[in-house]
């Protein structure tokens, strides 16, 4: 019981309006959006394998394109699983009320991800497009189909981080109210974590 | 006021406040606005649907027909079925859902009711994508599950339609499936536990549950057939190590699923009509919502048998031919359970009894020939014939659509107030009933004798002819069953008796309010004590075991107390129905995807980009004094 909620009771009885951690609706909305993500992820996933396993090709992948080299995504790899940690520092400063560690935090994440976009378009694929394209053969099919669909849930992010910041700015969150910030973090974590399925599936497996 | 404690969210705009006039349907939250909305729209497409099945019956009635030319044809068998799948029957159960949910659990209204809002919107807007496609070079014409490697050579922008139609209907599924989980979790009244909701609400979990899972499925086999017709990818395409058969398994992966979508909430709507006209409470409570959950499983290990004739091997068909026999027995604990309702009690036959006792009926000869499929050297012989389409006509007709319209008598004097005419509802029932079983009856015959299906015309000589004549006669009976009920909502509206608030003398708590309810739906939360809570209200038990009624038991609200408590309600919004217009620009851009289409996407992303913005950004609820 805050001081602010026994002020209530002396004018007027009043419901909380806003709850955040797991008895916030918005926690459980986010929590459908990541298994039903999940499950997406997941179908395309198996698509990948299903063709390579009944391609009938030998060689993996099959024409003349070379195997994945691992120096780029593994550094993409280091650049989008570090910005996972500003964005938990800001999620659990502002749980204890610290706006500068939310916003710091927030805007620290937002520059690692867009970096990491920014490499995909800038620099991977254009490496990727003098090799092969999505029509070349399934195999491109399947690489551009789920490194442009992860992509796409970065991009997502980028602008989840974008709405969240600007409502940062104008000081909507506290610590008793801070539900979009805690989605924010849960959406964020989640297209990191998905990445190792698609680092393992596009960059390591064609190696065994 | 207590909130000017907290930081006030001052917008950027101000959020519509109107919540009565025909404007304020374009920004309403309500849930029971938007299950009106949904059901109405459904019934159009129902409408639409039907008039493409009689054009279908109408060119079929006799060989050699010559009312449709063969690519007519197909676009309208194809369109047919898109059309009562995914505007009909899973929407018109969305809109129920919408409606009672709240209701049935004691709630204001659903978790997130703007993302209702927005998935209305998104629904209407898709159905219209999909239908413009008619007028833009020809409708999606490969069959409801465009089987590859057709689906990506036929010519013209049918097939990206459907591809991105069908994207588009799925997502307003998905955040309607996200809501009513959230909803039906967190939002029941004090003591309404998990084992004390009303069967539809257990049967709309289950549904929401199979939508959160399926439509992922089928979202990467569109996304995948939307690059290859597109972007000229491979994924189906053989001679580049694509595979023909990855469609299949993603489809039906998703597809079998699909069906249990479409039937589980007709089959929880007859779970509550049943105890209400048999004066008894649902035989069987745990086993049938169990068997709901059963079914909601299982589900998802039956999908190769739409896929015996692929040559999975022995092996698999011999264990999805197992597996789909195995289903049939949850499906038949619950046909118990409501032959089980009904034995003994003082039946009613009111027209929603009438509908639903007719689904029972329908959807066992659906279910056993459904059976028949699971034996796959039999499967092998019917694949593609008639006899699929008499087997799933008695389930999604026979089941979902008399279910849904029982639901639909049930319910209307809640929502309007008013109850639609007994005398014609029952000229309705019997027209459908006899209408159907001539339409669909003889598909079996014509099935065993070697029909197939999806040919525009057939030859004489064939012992065809009198069966598909029939066929034809009974599809113009079901469309007179339609005008009847159009005729009964109209004279309803004019002259309807008044309903109460509890015509029906029921047993849940959406008849404890007035009809229709008001906005805020319960004036006090209810508290539950019990399952049927509101009967409880009502009767006690004599020592004879014979329910008696109370005096003054089960009083239900009245109009008096209009304030309601000055009750916290969402205010309507502008912005759902922003950010759905951009997802068809989107869908469009890429269908031409050349100067104009790429415009098209942009403009699709900023407009559903600013719906967003402007969604998050909007002031909240409560500061709007």
């Amino acid at each position: 019981m805050s001081a602010r909620a026994a002020d209530d009771r002396s004018t007027e009885v009043v419901l909380p309006h806003h709850t955040s951690g797991t008895r916030a609706f918005g926690w459980w909305g986010m929590l459908g959006l990541i298994a039903t993500e999940a499950t997406l992820f997941g179908a395309l996933i198996s698509s990948y394998f299903y063709l390579r396993f009944t391609s009938g090709s030998v060689v993996w992948p099959p024409g003349d394109i070379p195997k994945p080299s691992l120096t780029l995504p593994l550094i993409m790899t280091a650049i989008l699983w570090s910005s996972s940690i500003p964005v938990h520092l800001a999620d659990s400063g502002i749980k204890k009320g610290k706006q500068g560690r939310l916003k710091v935090g927030l805007l620290l994440g937002f520059i690692l991800g867009a970096t990491f976009l920014a490499i995909q378009i800038a620099v991977e694929y254009p490496e990727t497009l003098h090799e092969f394209s999505p029509s070349t053969n399934v195999y491109g099919s399947l690489f551009y189909g789920l490194t442009g669909l992860h992509g796409a849930h970065v991009a997502v992010g980028l602008l989840f981080s974008l709405w969240t910041q600007v409502r940062a700015w104008r000081g909507h969150f506290d610590e008793r109210r801070h539900v979009t910030v805690q989605n924010f973090a849960m959406y964020w974590h989640f297209v990191d974590a998905v990445w190792a399925g698609v680092l393992f599936t596009i960059y390591l497996s064609p190696h065994f | 006021m207590a909130t000017a404690a907290y930081p006030t969210r001052r917008g950027f705009f101000t959020r519509p406040r109107s919540t009565t006039g025909k404007w304020s349907w374009f920004f309403t939250v309500d849930h029971k606005k938007i299950g009106i909305m949904y059901c109405v729209t459904a019934f159009i497409f129902f409408i639409v649907g039907g008039l493409e099945a009689l054009a279908i019956r109408s060119q079929l009635a006799q060989p050699n027909g010559e009312i449709l030319n063969a690519e007519v044809y197909n676009q309208f068998f194809t369109m047919h079925g898109l059309t009562m799948i995914f505007l009909v029957v899973m929407p018109m159960g969305v809109g129920l859902m919408n409606y009672l949910v709240p209701l049935l659990i004691g709630a204001r209204d659903v978790a997130f009711p703007r993302l209702n809002a927005f998935s209305y919107w998104v629904f209407l807007f898709g159905g219209i994508f999909l239908y413009s496609s008619f007028f833009l070079g020809g409708a999606p014409d490969g069959g409801w599950f465009g089987y590859a490697p057709l689906n990506e050579t036929l010519p013209g922008h049918g097939m990206t339609f459907y591809a991105l139609g069908l994207q588009i209907l799925g997502v307003a599924s998905l955040a309607g499936a996200v809501n009513f989980i959230i909803t039906i979790i967190n939002m029941r009244a004090p003591g309404m536990t998990l084992l004390r909701m009303p069967v539809f609400v257990w049967m709309t979990l289950v549904t929401a549950f199979l939508l959160l899972f399926a439509m992922p499925i089928i979202a990467v086999a569109l996304f995948e057939l939307m690059f290859d017709r597109a972007f000229q990818a491979t994924f189906f395409d053989p001679t580049q190590g694509g595979d023909p058969l990855l469609w299949q398994h993603l489809f039906w992966l998703f597809g079998h699923p699909e069906v249990y979508i479409m039937i589980l909430p007709a089959m929880g709507i007859v779970s509550d009509v049943l105890p209400t006209f048999s004066g008894k409470p649902i035989f069987g409570y745990n086993a049938i919502v169990f068997a709901g959950a059963a079914i909601g499983f299982m589900g998802w290990g039956v999908w190769a048998h739409h896929m015996f004739t692929t040559g999975l091997g022995p092996v698999a068909n011999s264990a999805f031919a197992l597996s789909t026999m195995f289903i049939a027995v949850p499906t038949g604990v619950k046909i118990f359970n409501w032959i089980g309702t009904m034995w003994g009690g003082s039946l009613r036959f009111t027209t929603p009894m009438l509908f639903s006792i007719g689904f029972i009926a329908m959807f066992i000869i659906g279910g056993l020939s459904g059976v028949t499929h699971s034996i796959a050297p039999h499967d092998a012989q019917q694949q593609d014939t008639y006899y699929v389409v008499a087997h799933f006509h008695y389930v999604l007709f026979g089941g979902a659509i008399f279910g849904l319209f029982s639901g639909f008598y049930y319910w209307w004097p809640k929502a309007f107030g008013k109850l639609l005419s007994e005398k014609l509802g029952k000229v309705h029932f019997w027209l459908m009933f006899l209408g159907f079983n001539l339409t669909f009856g003889p598909f079996h015959v014509l099935g065993l004798n070697g029909m197939p299906r999806r040919i525009y015309t057939y030859v004489e000589g064939m012992g065809w002819d009198f069966m598909n004549l029939l066929s034809t006669i009974g599809a113009f009976v079901i469309a007179l069953s339609a005008l009847v009920f159009i005729a009964n909502v109209v004279i309803t509206r004019r002259r309807g008796e008044e309903a109460g608030a509890d015509p029906w003398d029921a047993r849940t708590l959406e008849w404890s309010t007035t009809s229709p309810p008001p906005e805020y739906n319960f004036e006090e939360i209810p508290i539950v004590r019990h399952r049927d809570d509101f009967w409880h209200r009502k009767y006690i038990e004599t020592p004879e075991g014979e329910p008696a009624r109370v005096l003054a038991g089960g009083a239900v609200a009245t109009h008096e107390h209009e304030a309601g408590h000055g009750i916290h309600m969402p205010s309507p919004s502008y912005f759902p129905i922003v950010a759905a217009t951009g997802l068809p620009l989107l869908g469009y851009g890429v269908i031409y995807f050349n100067s104009t289409g790429k415009a098209l996407l942009v403009l699709g992303a900023l407009v559903t980009m600013m719906g967003l913005f402007g969604w998050v950004l909007e002031p909240g609820a409560e500061e709007r004094v």
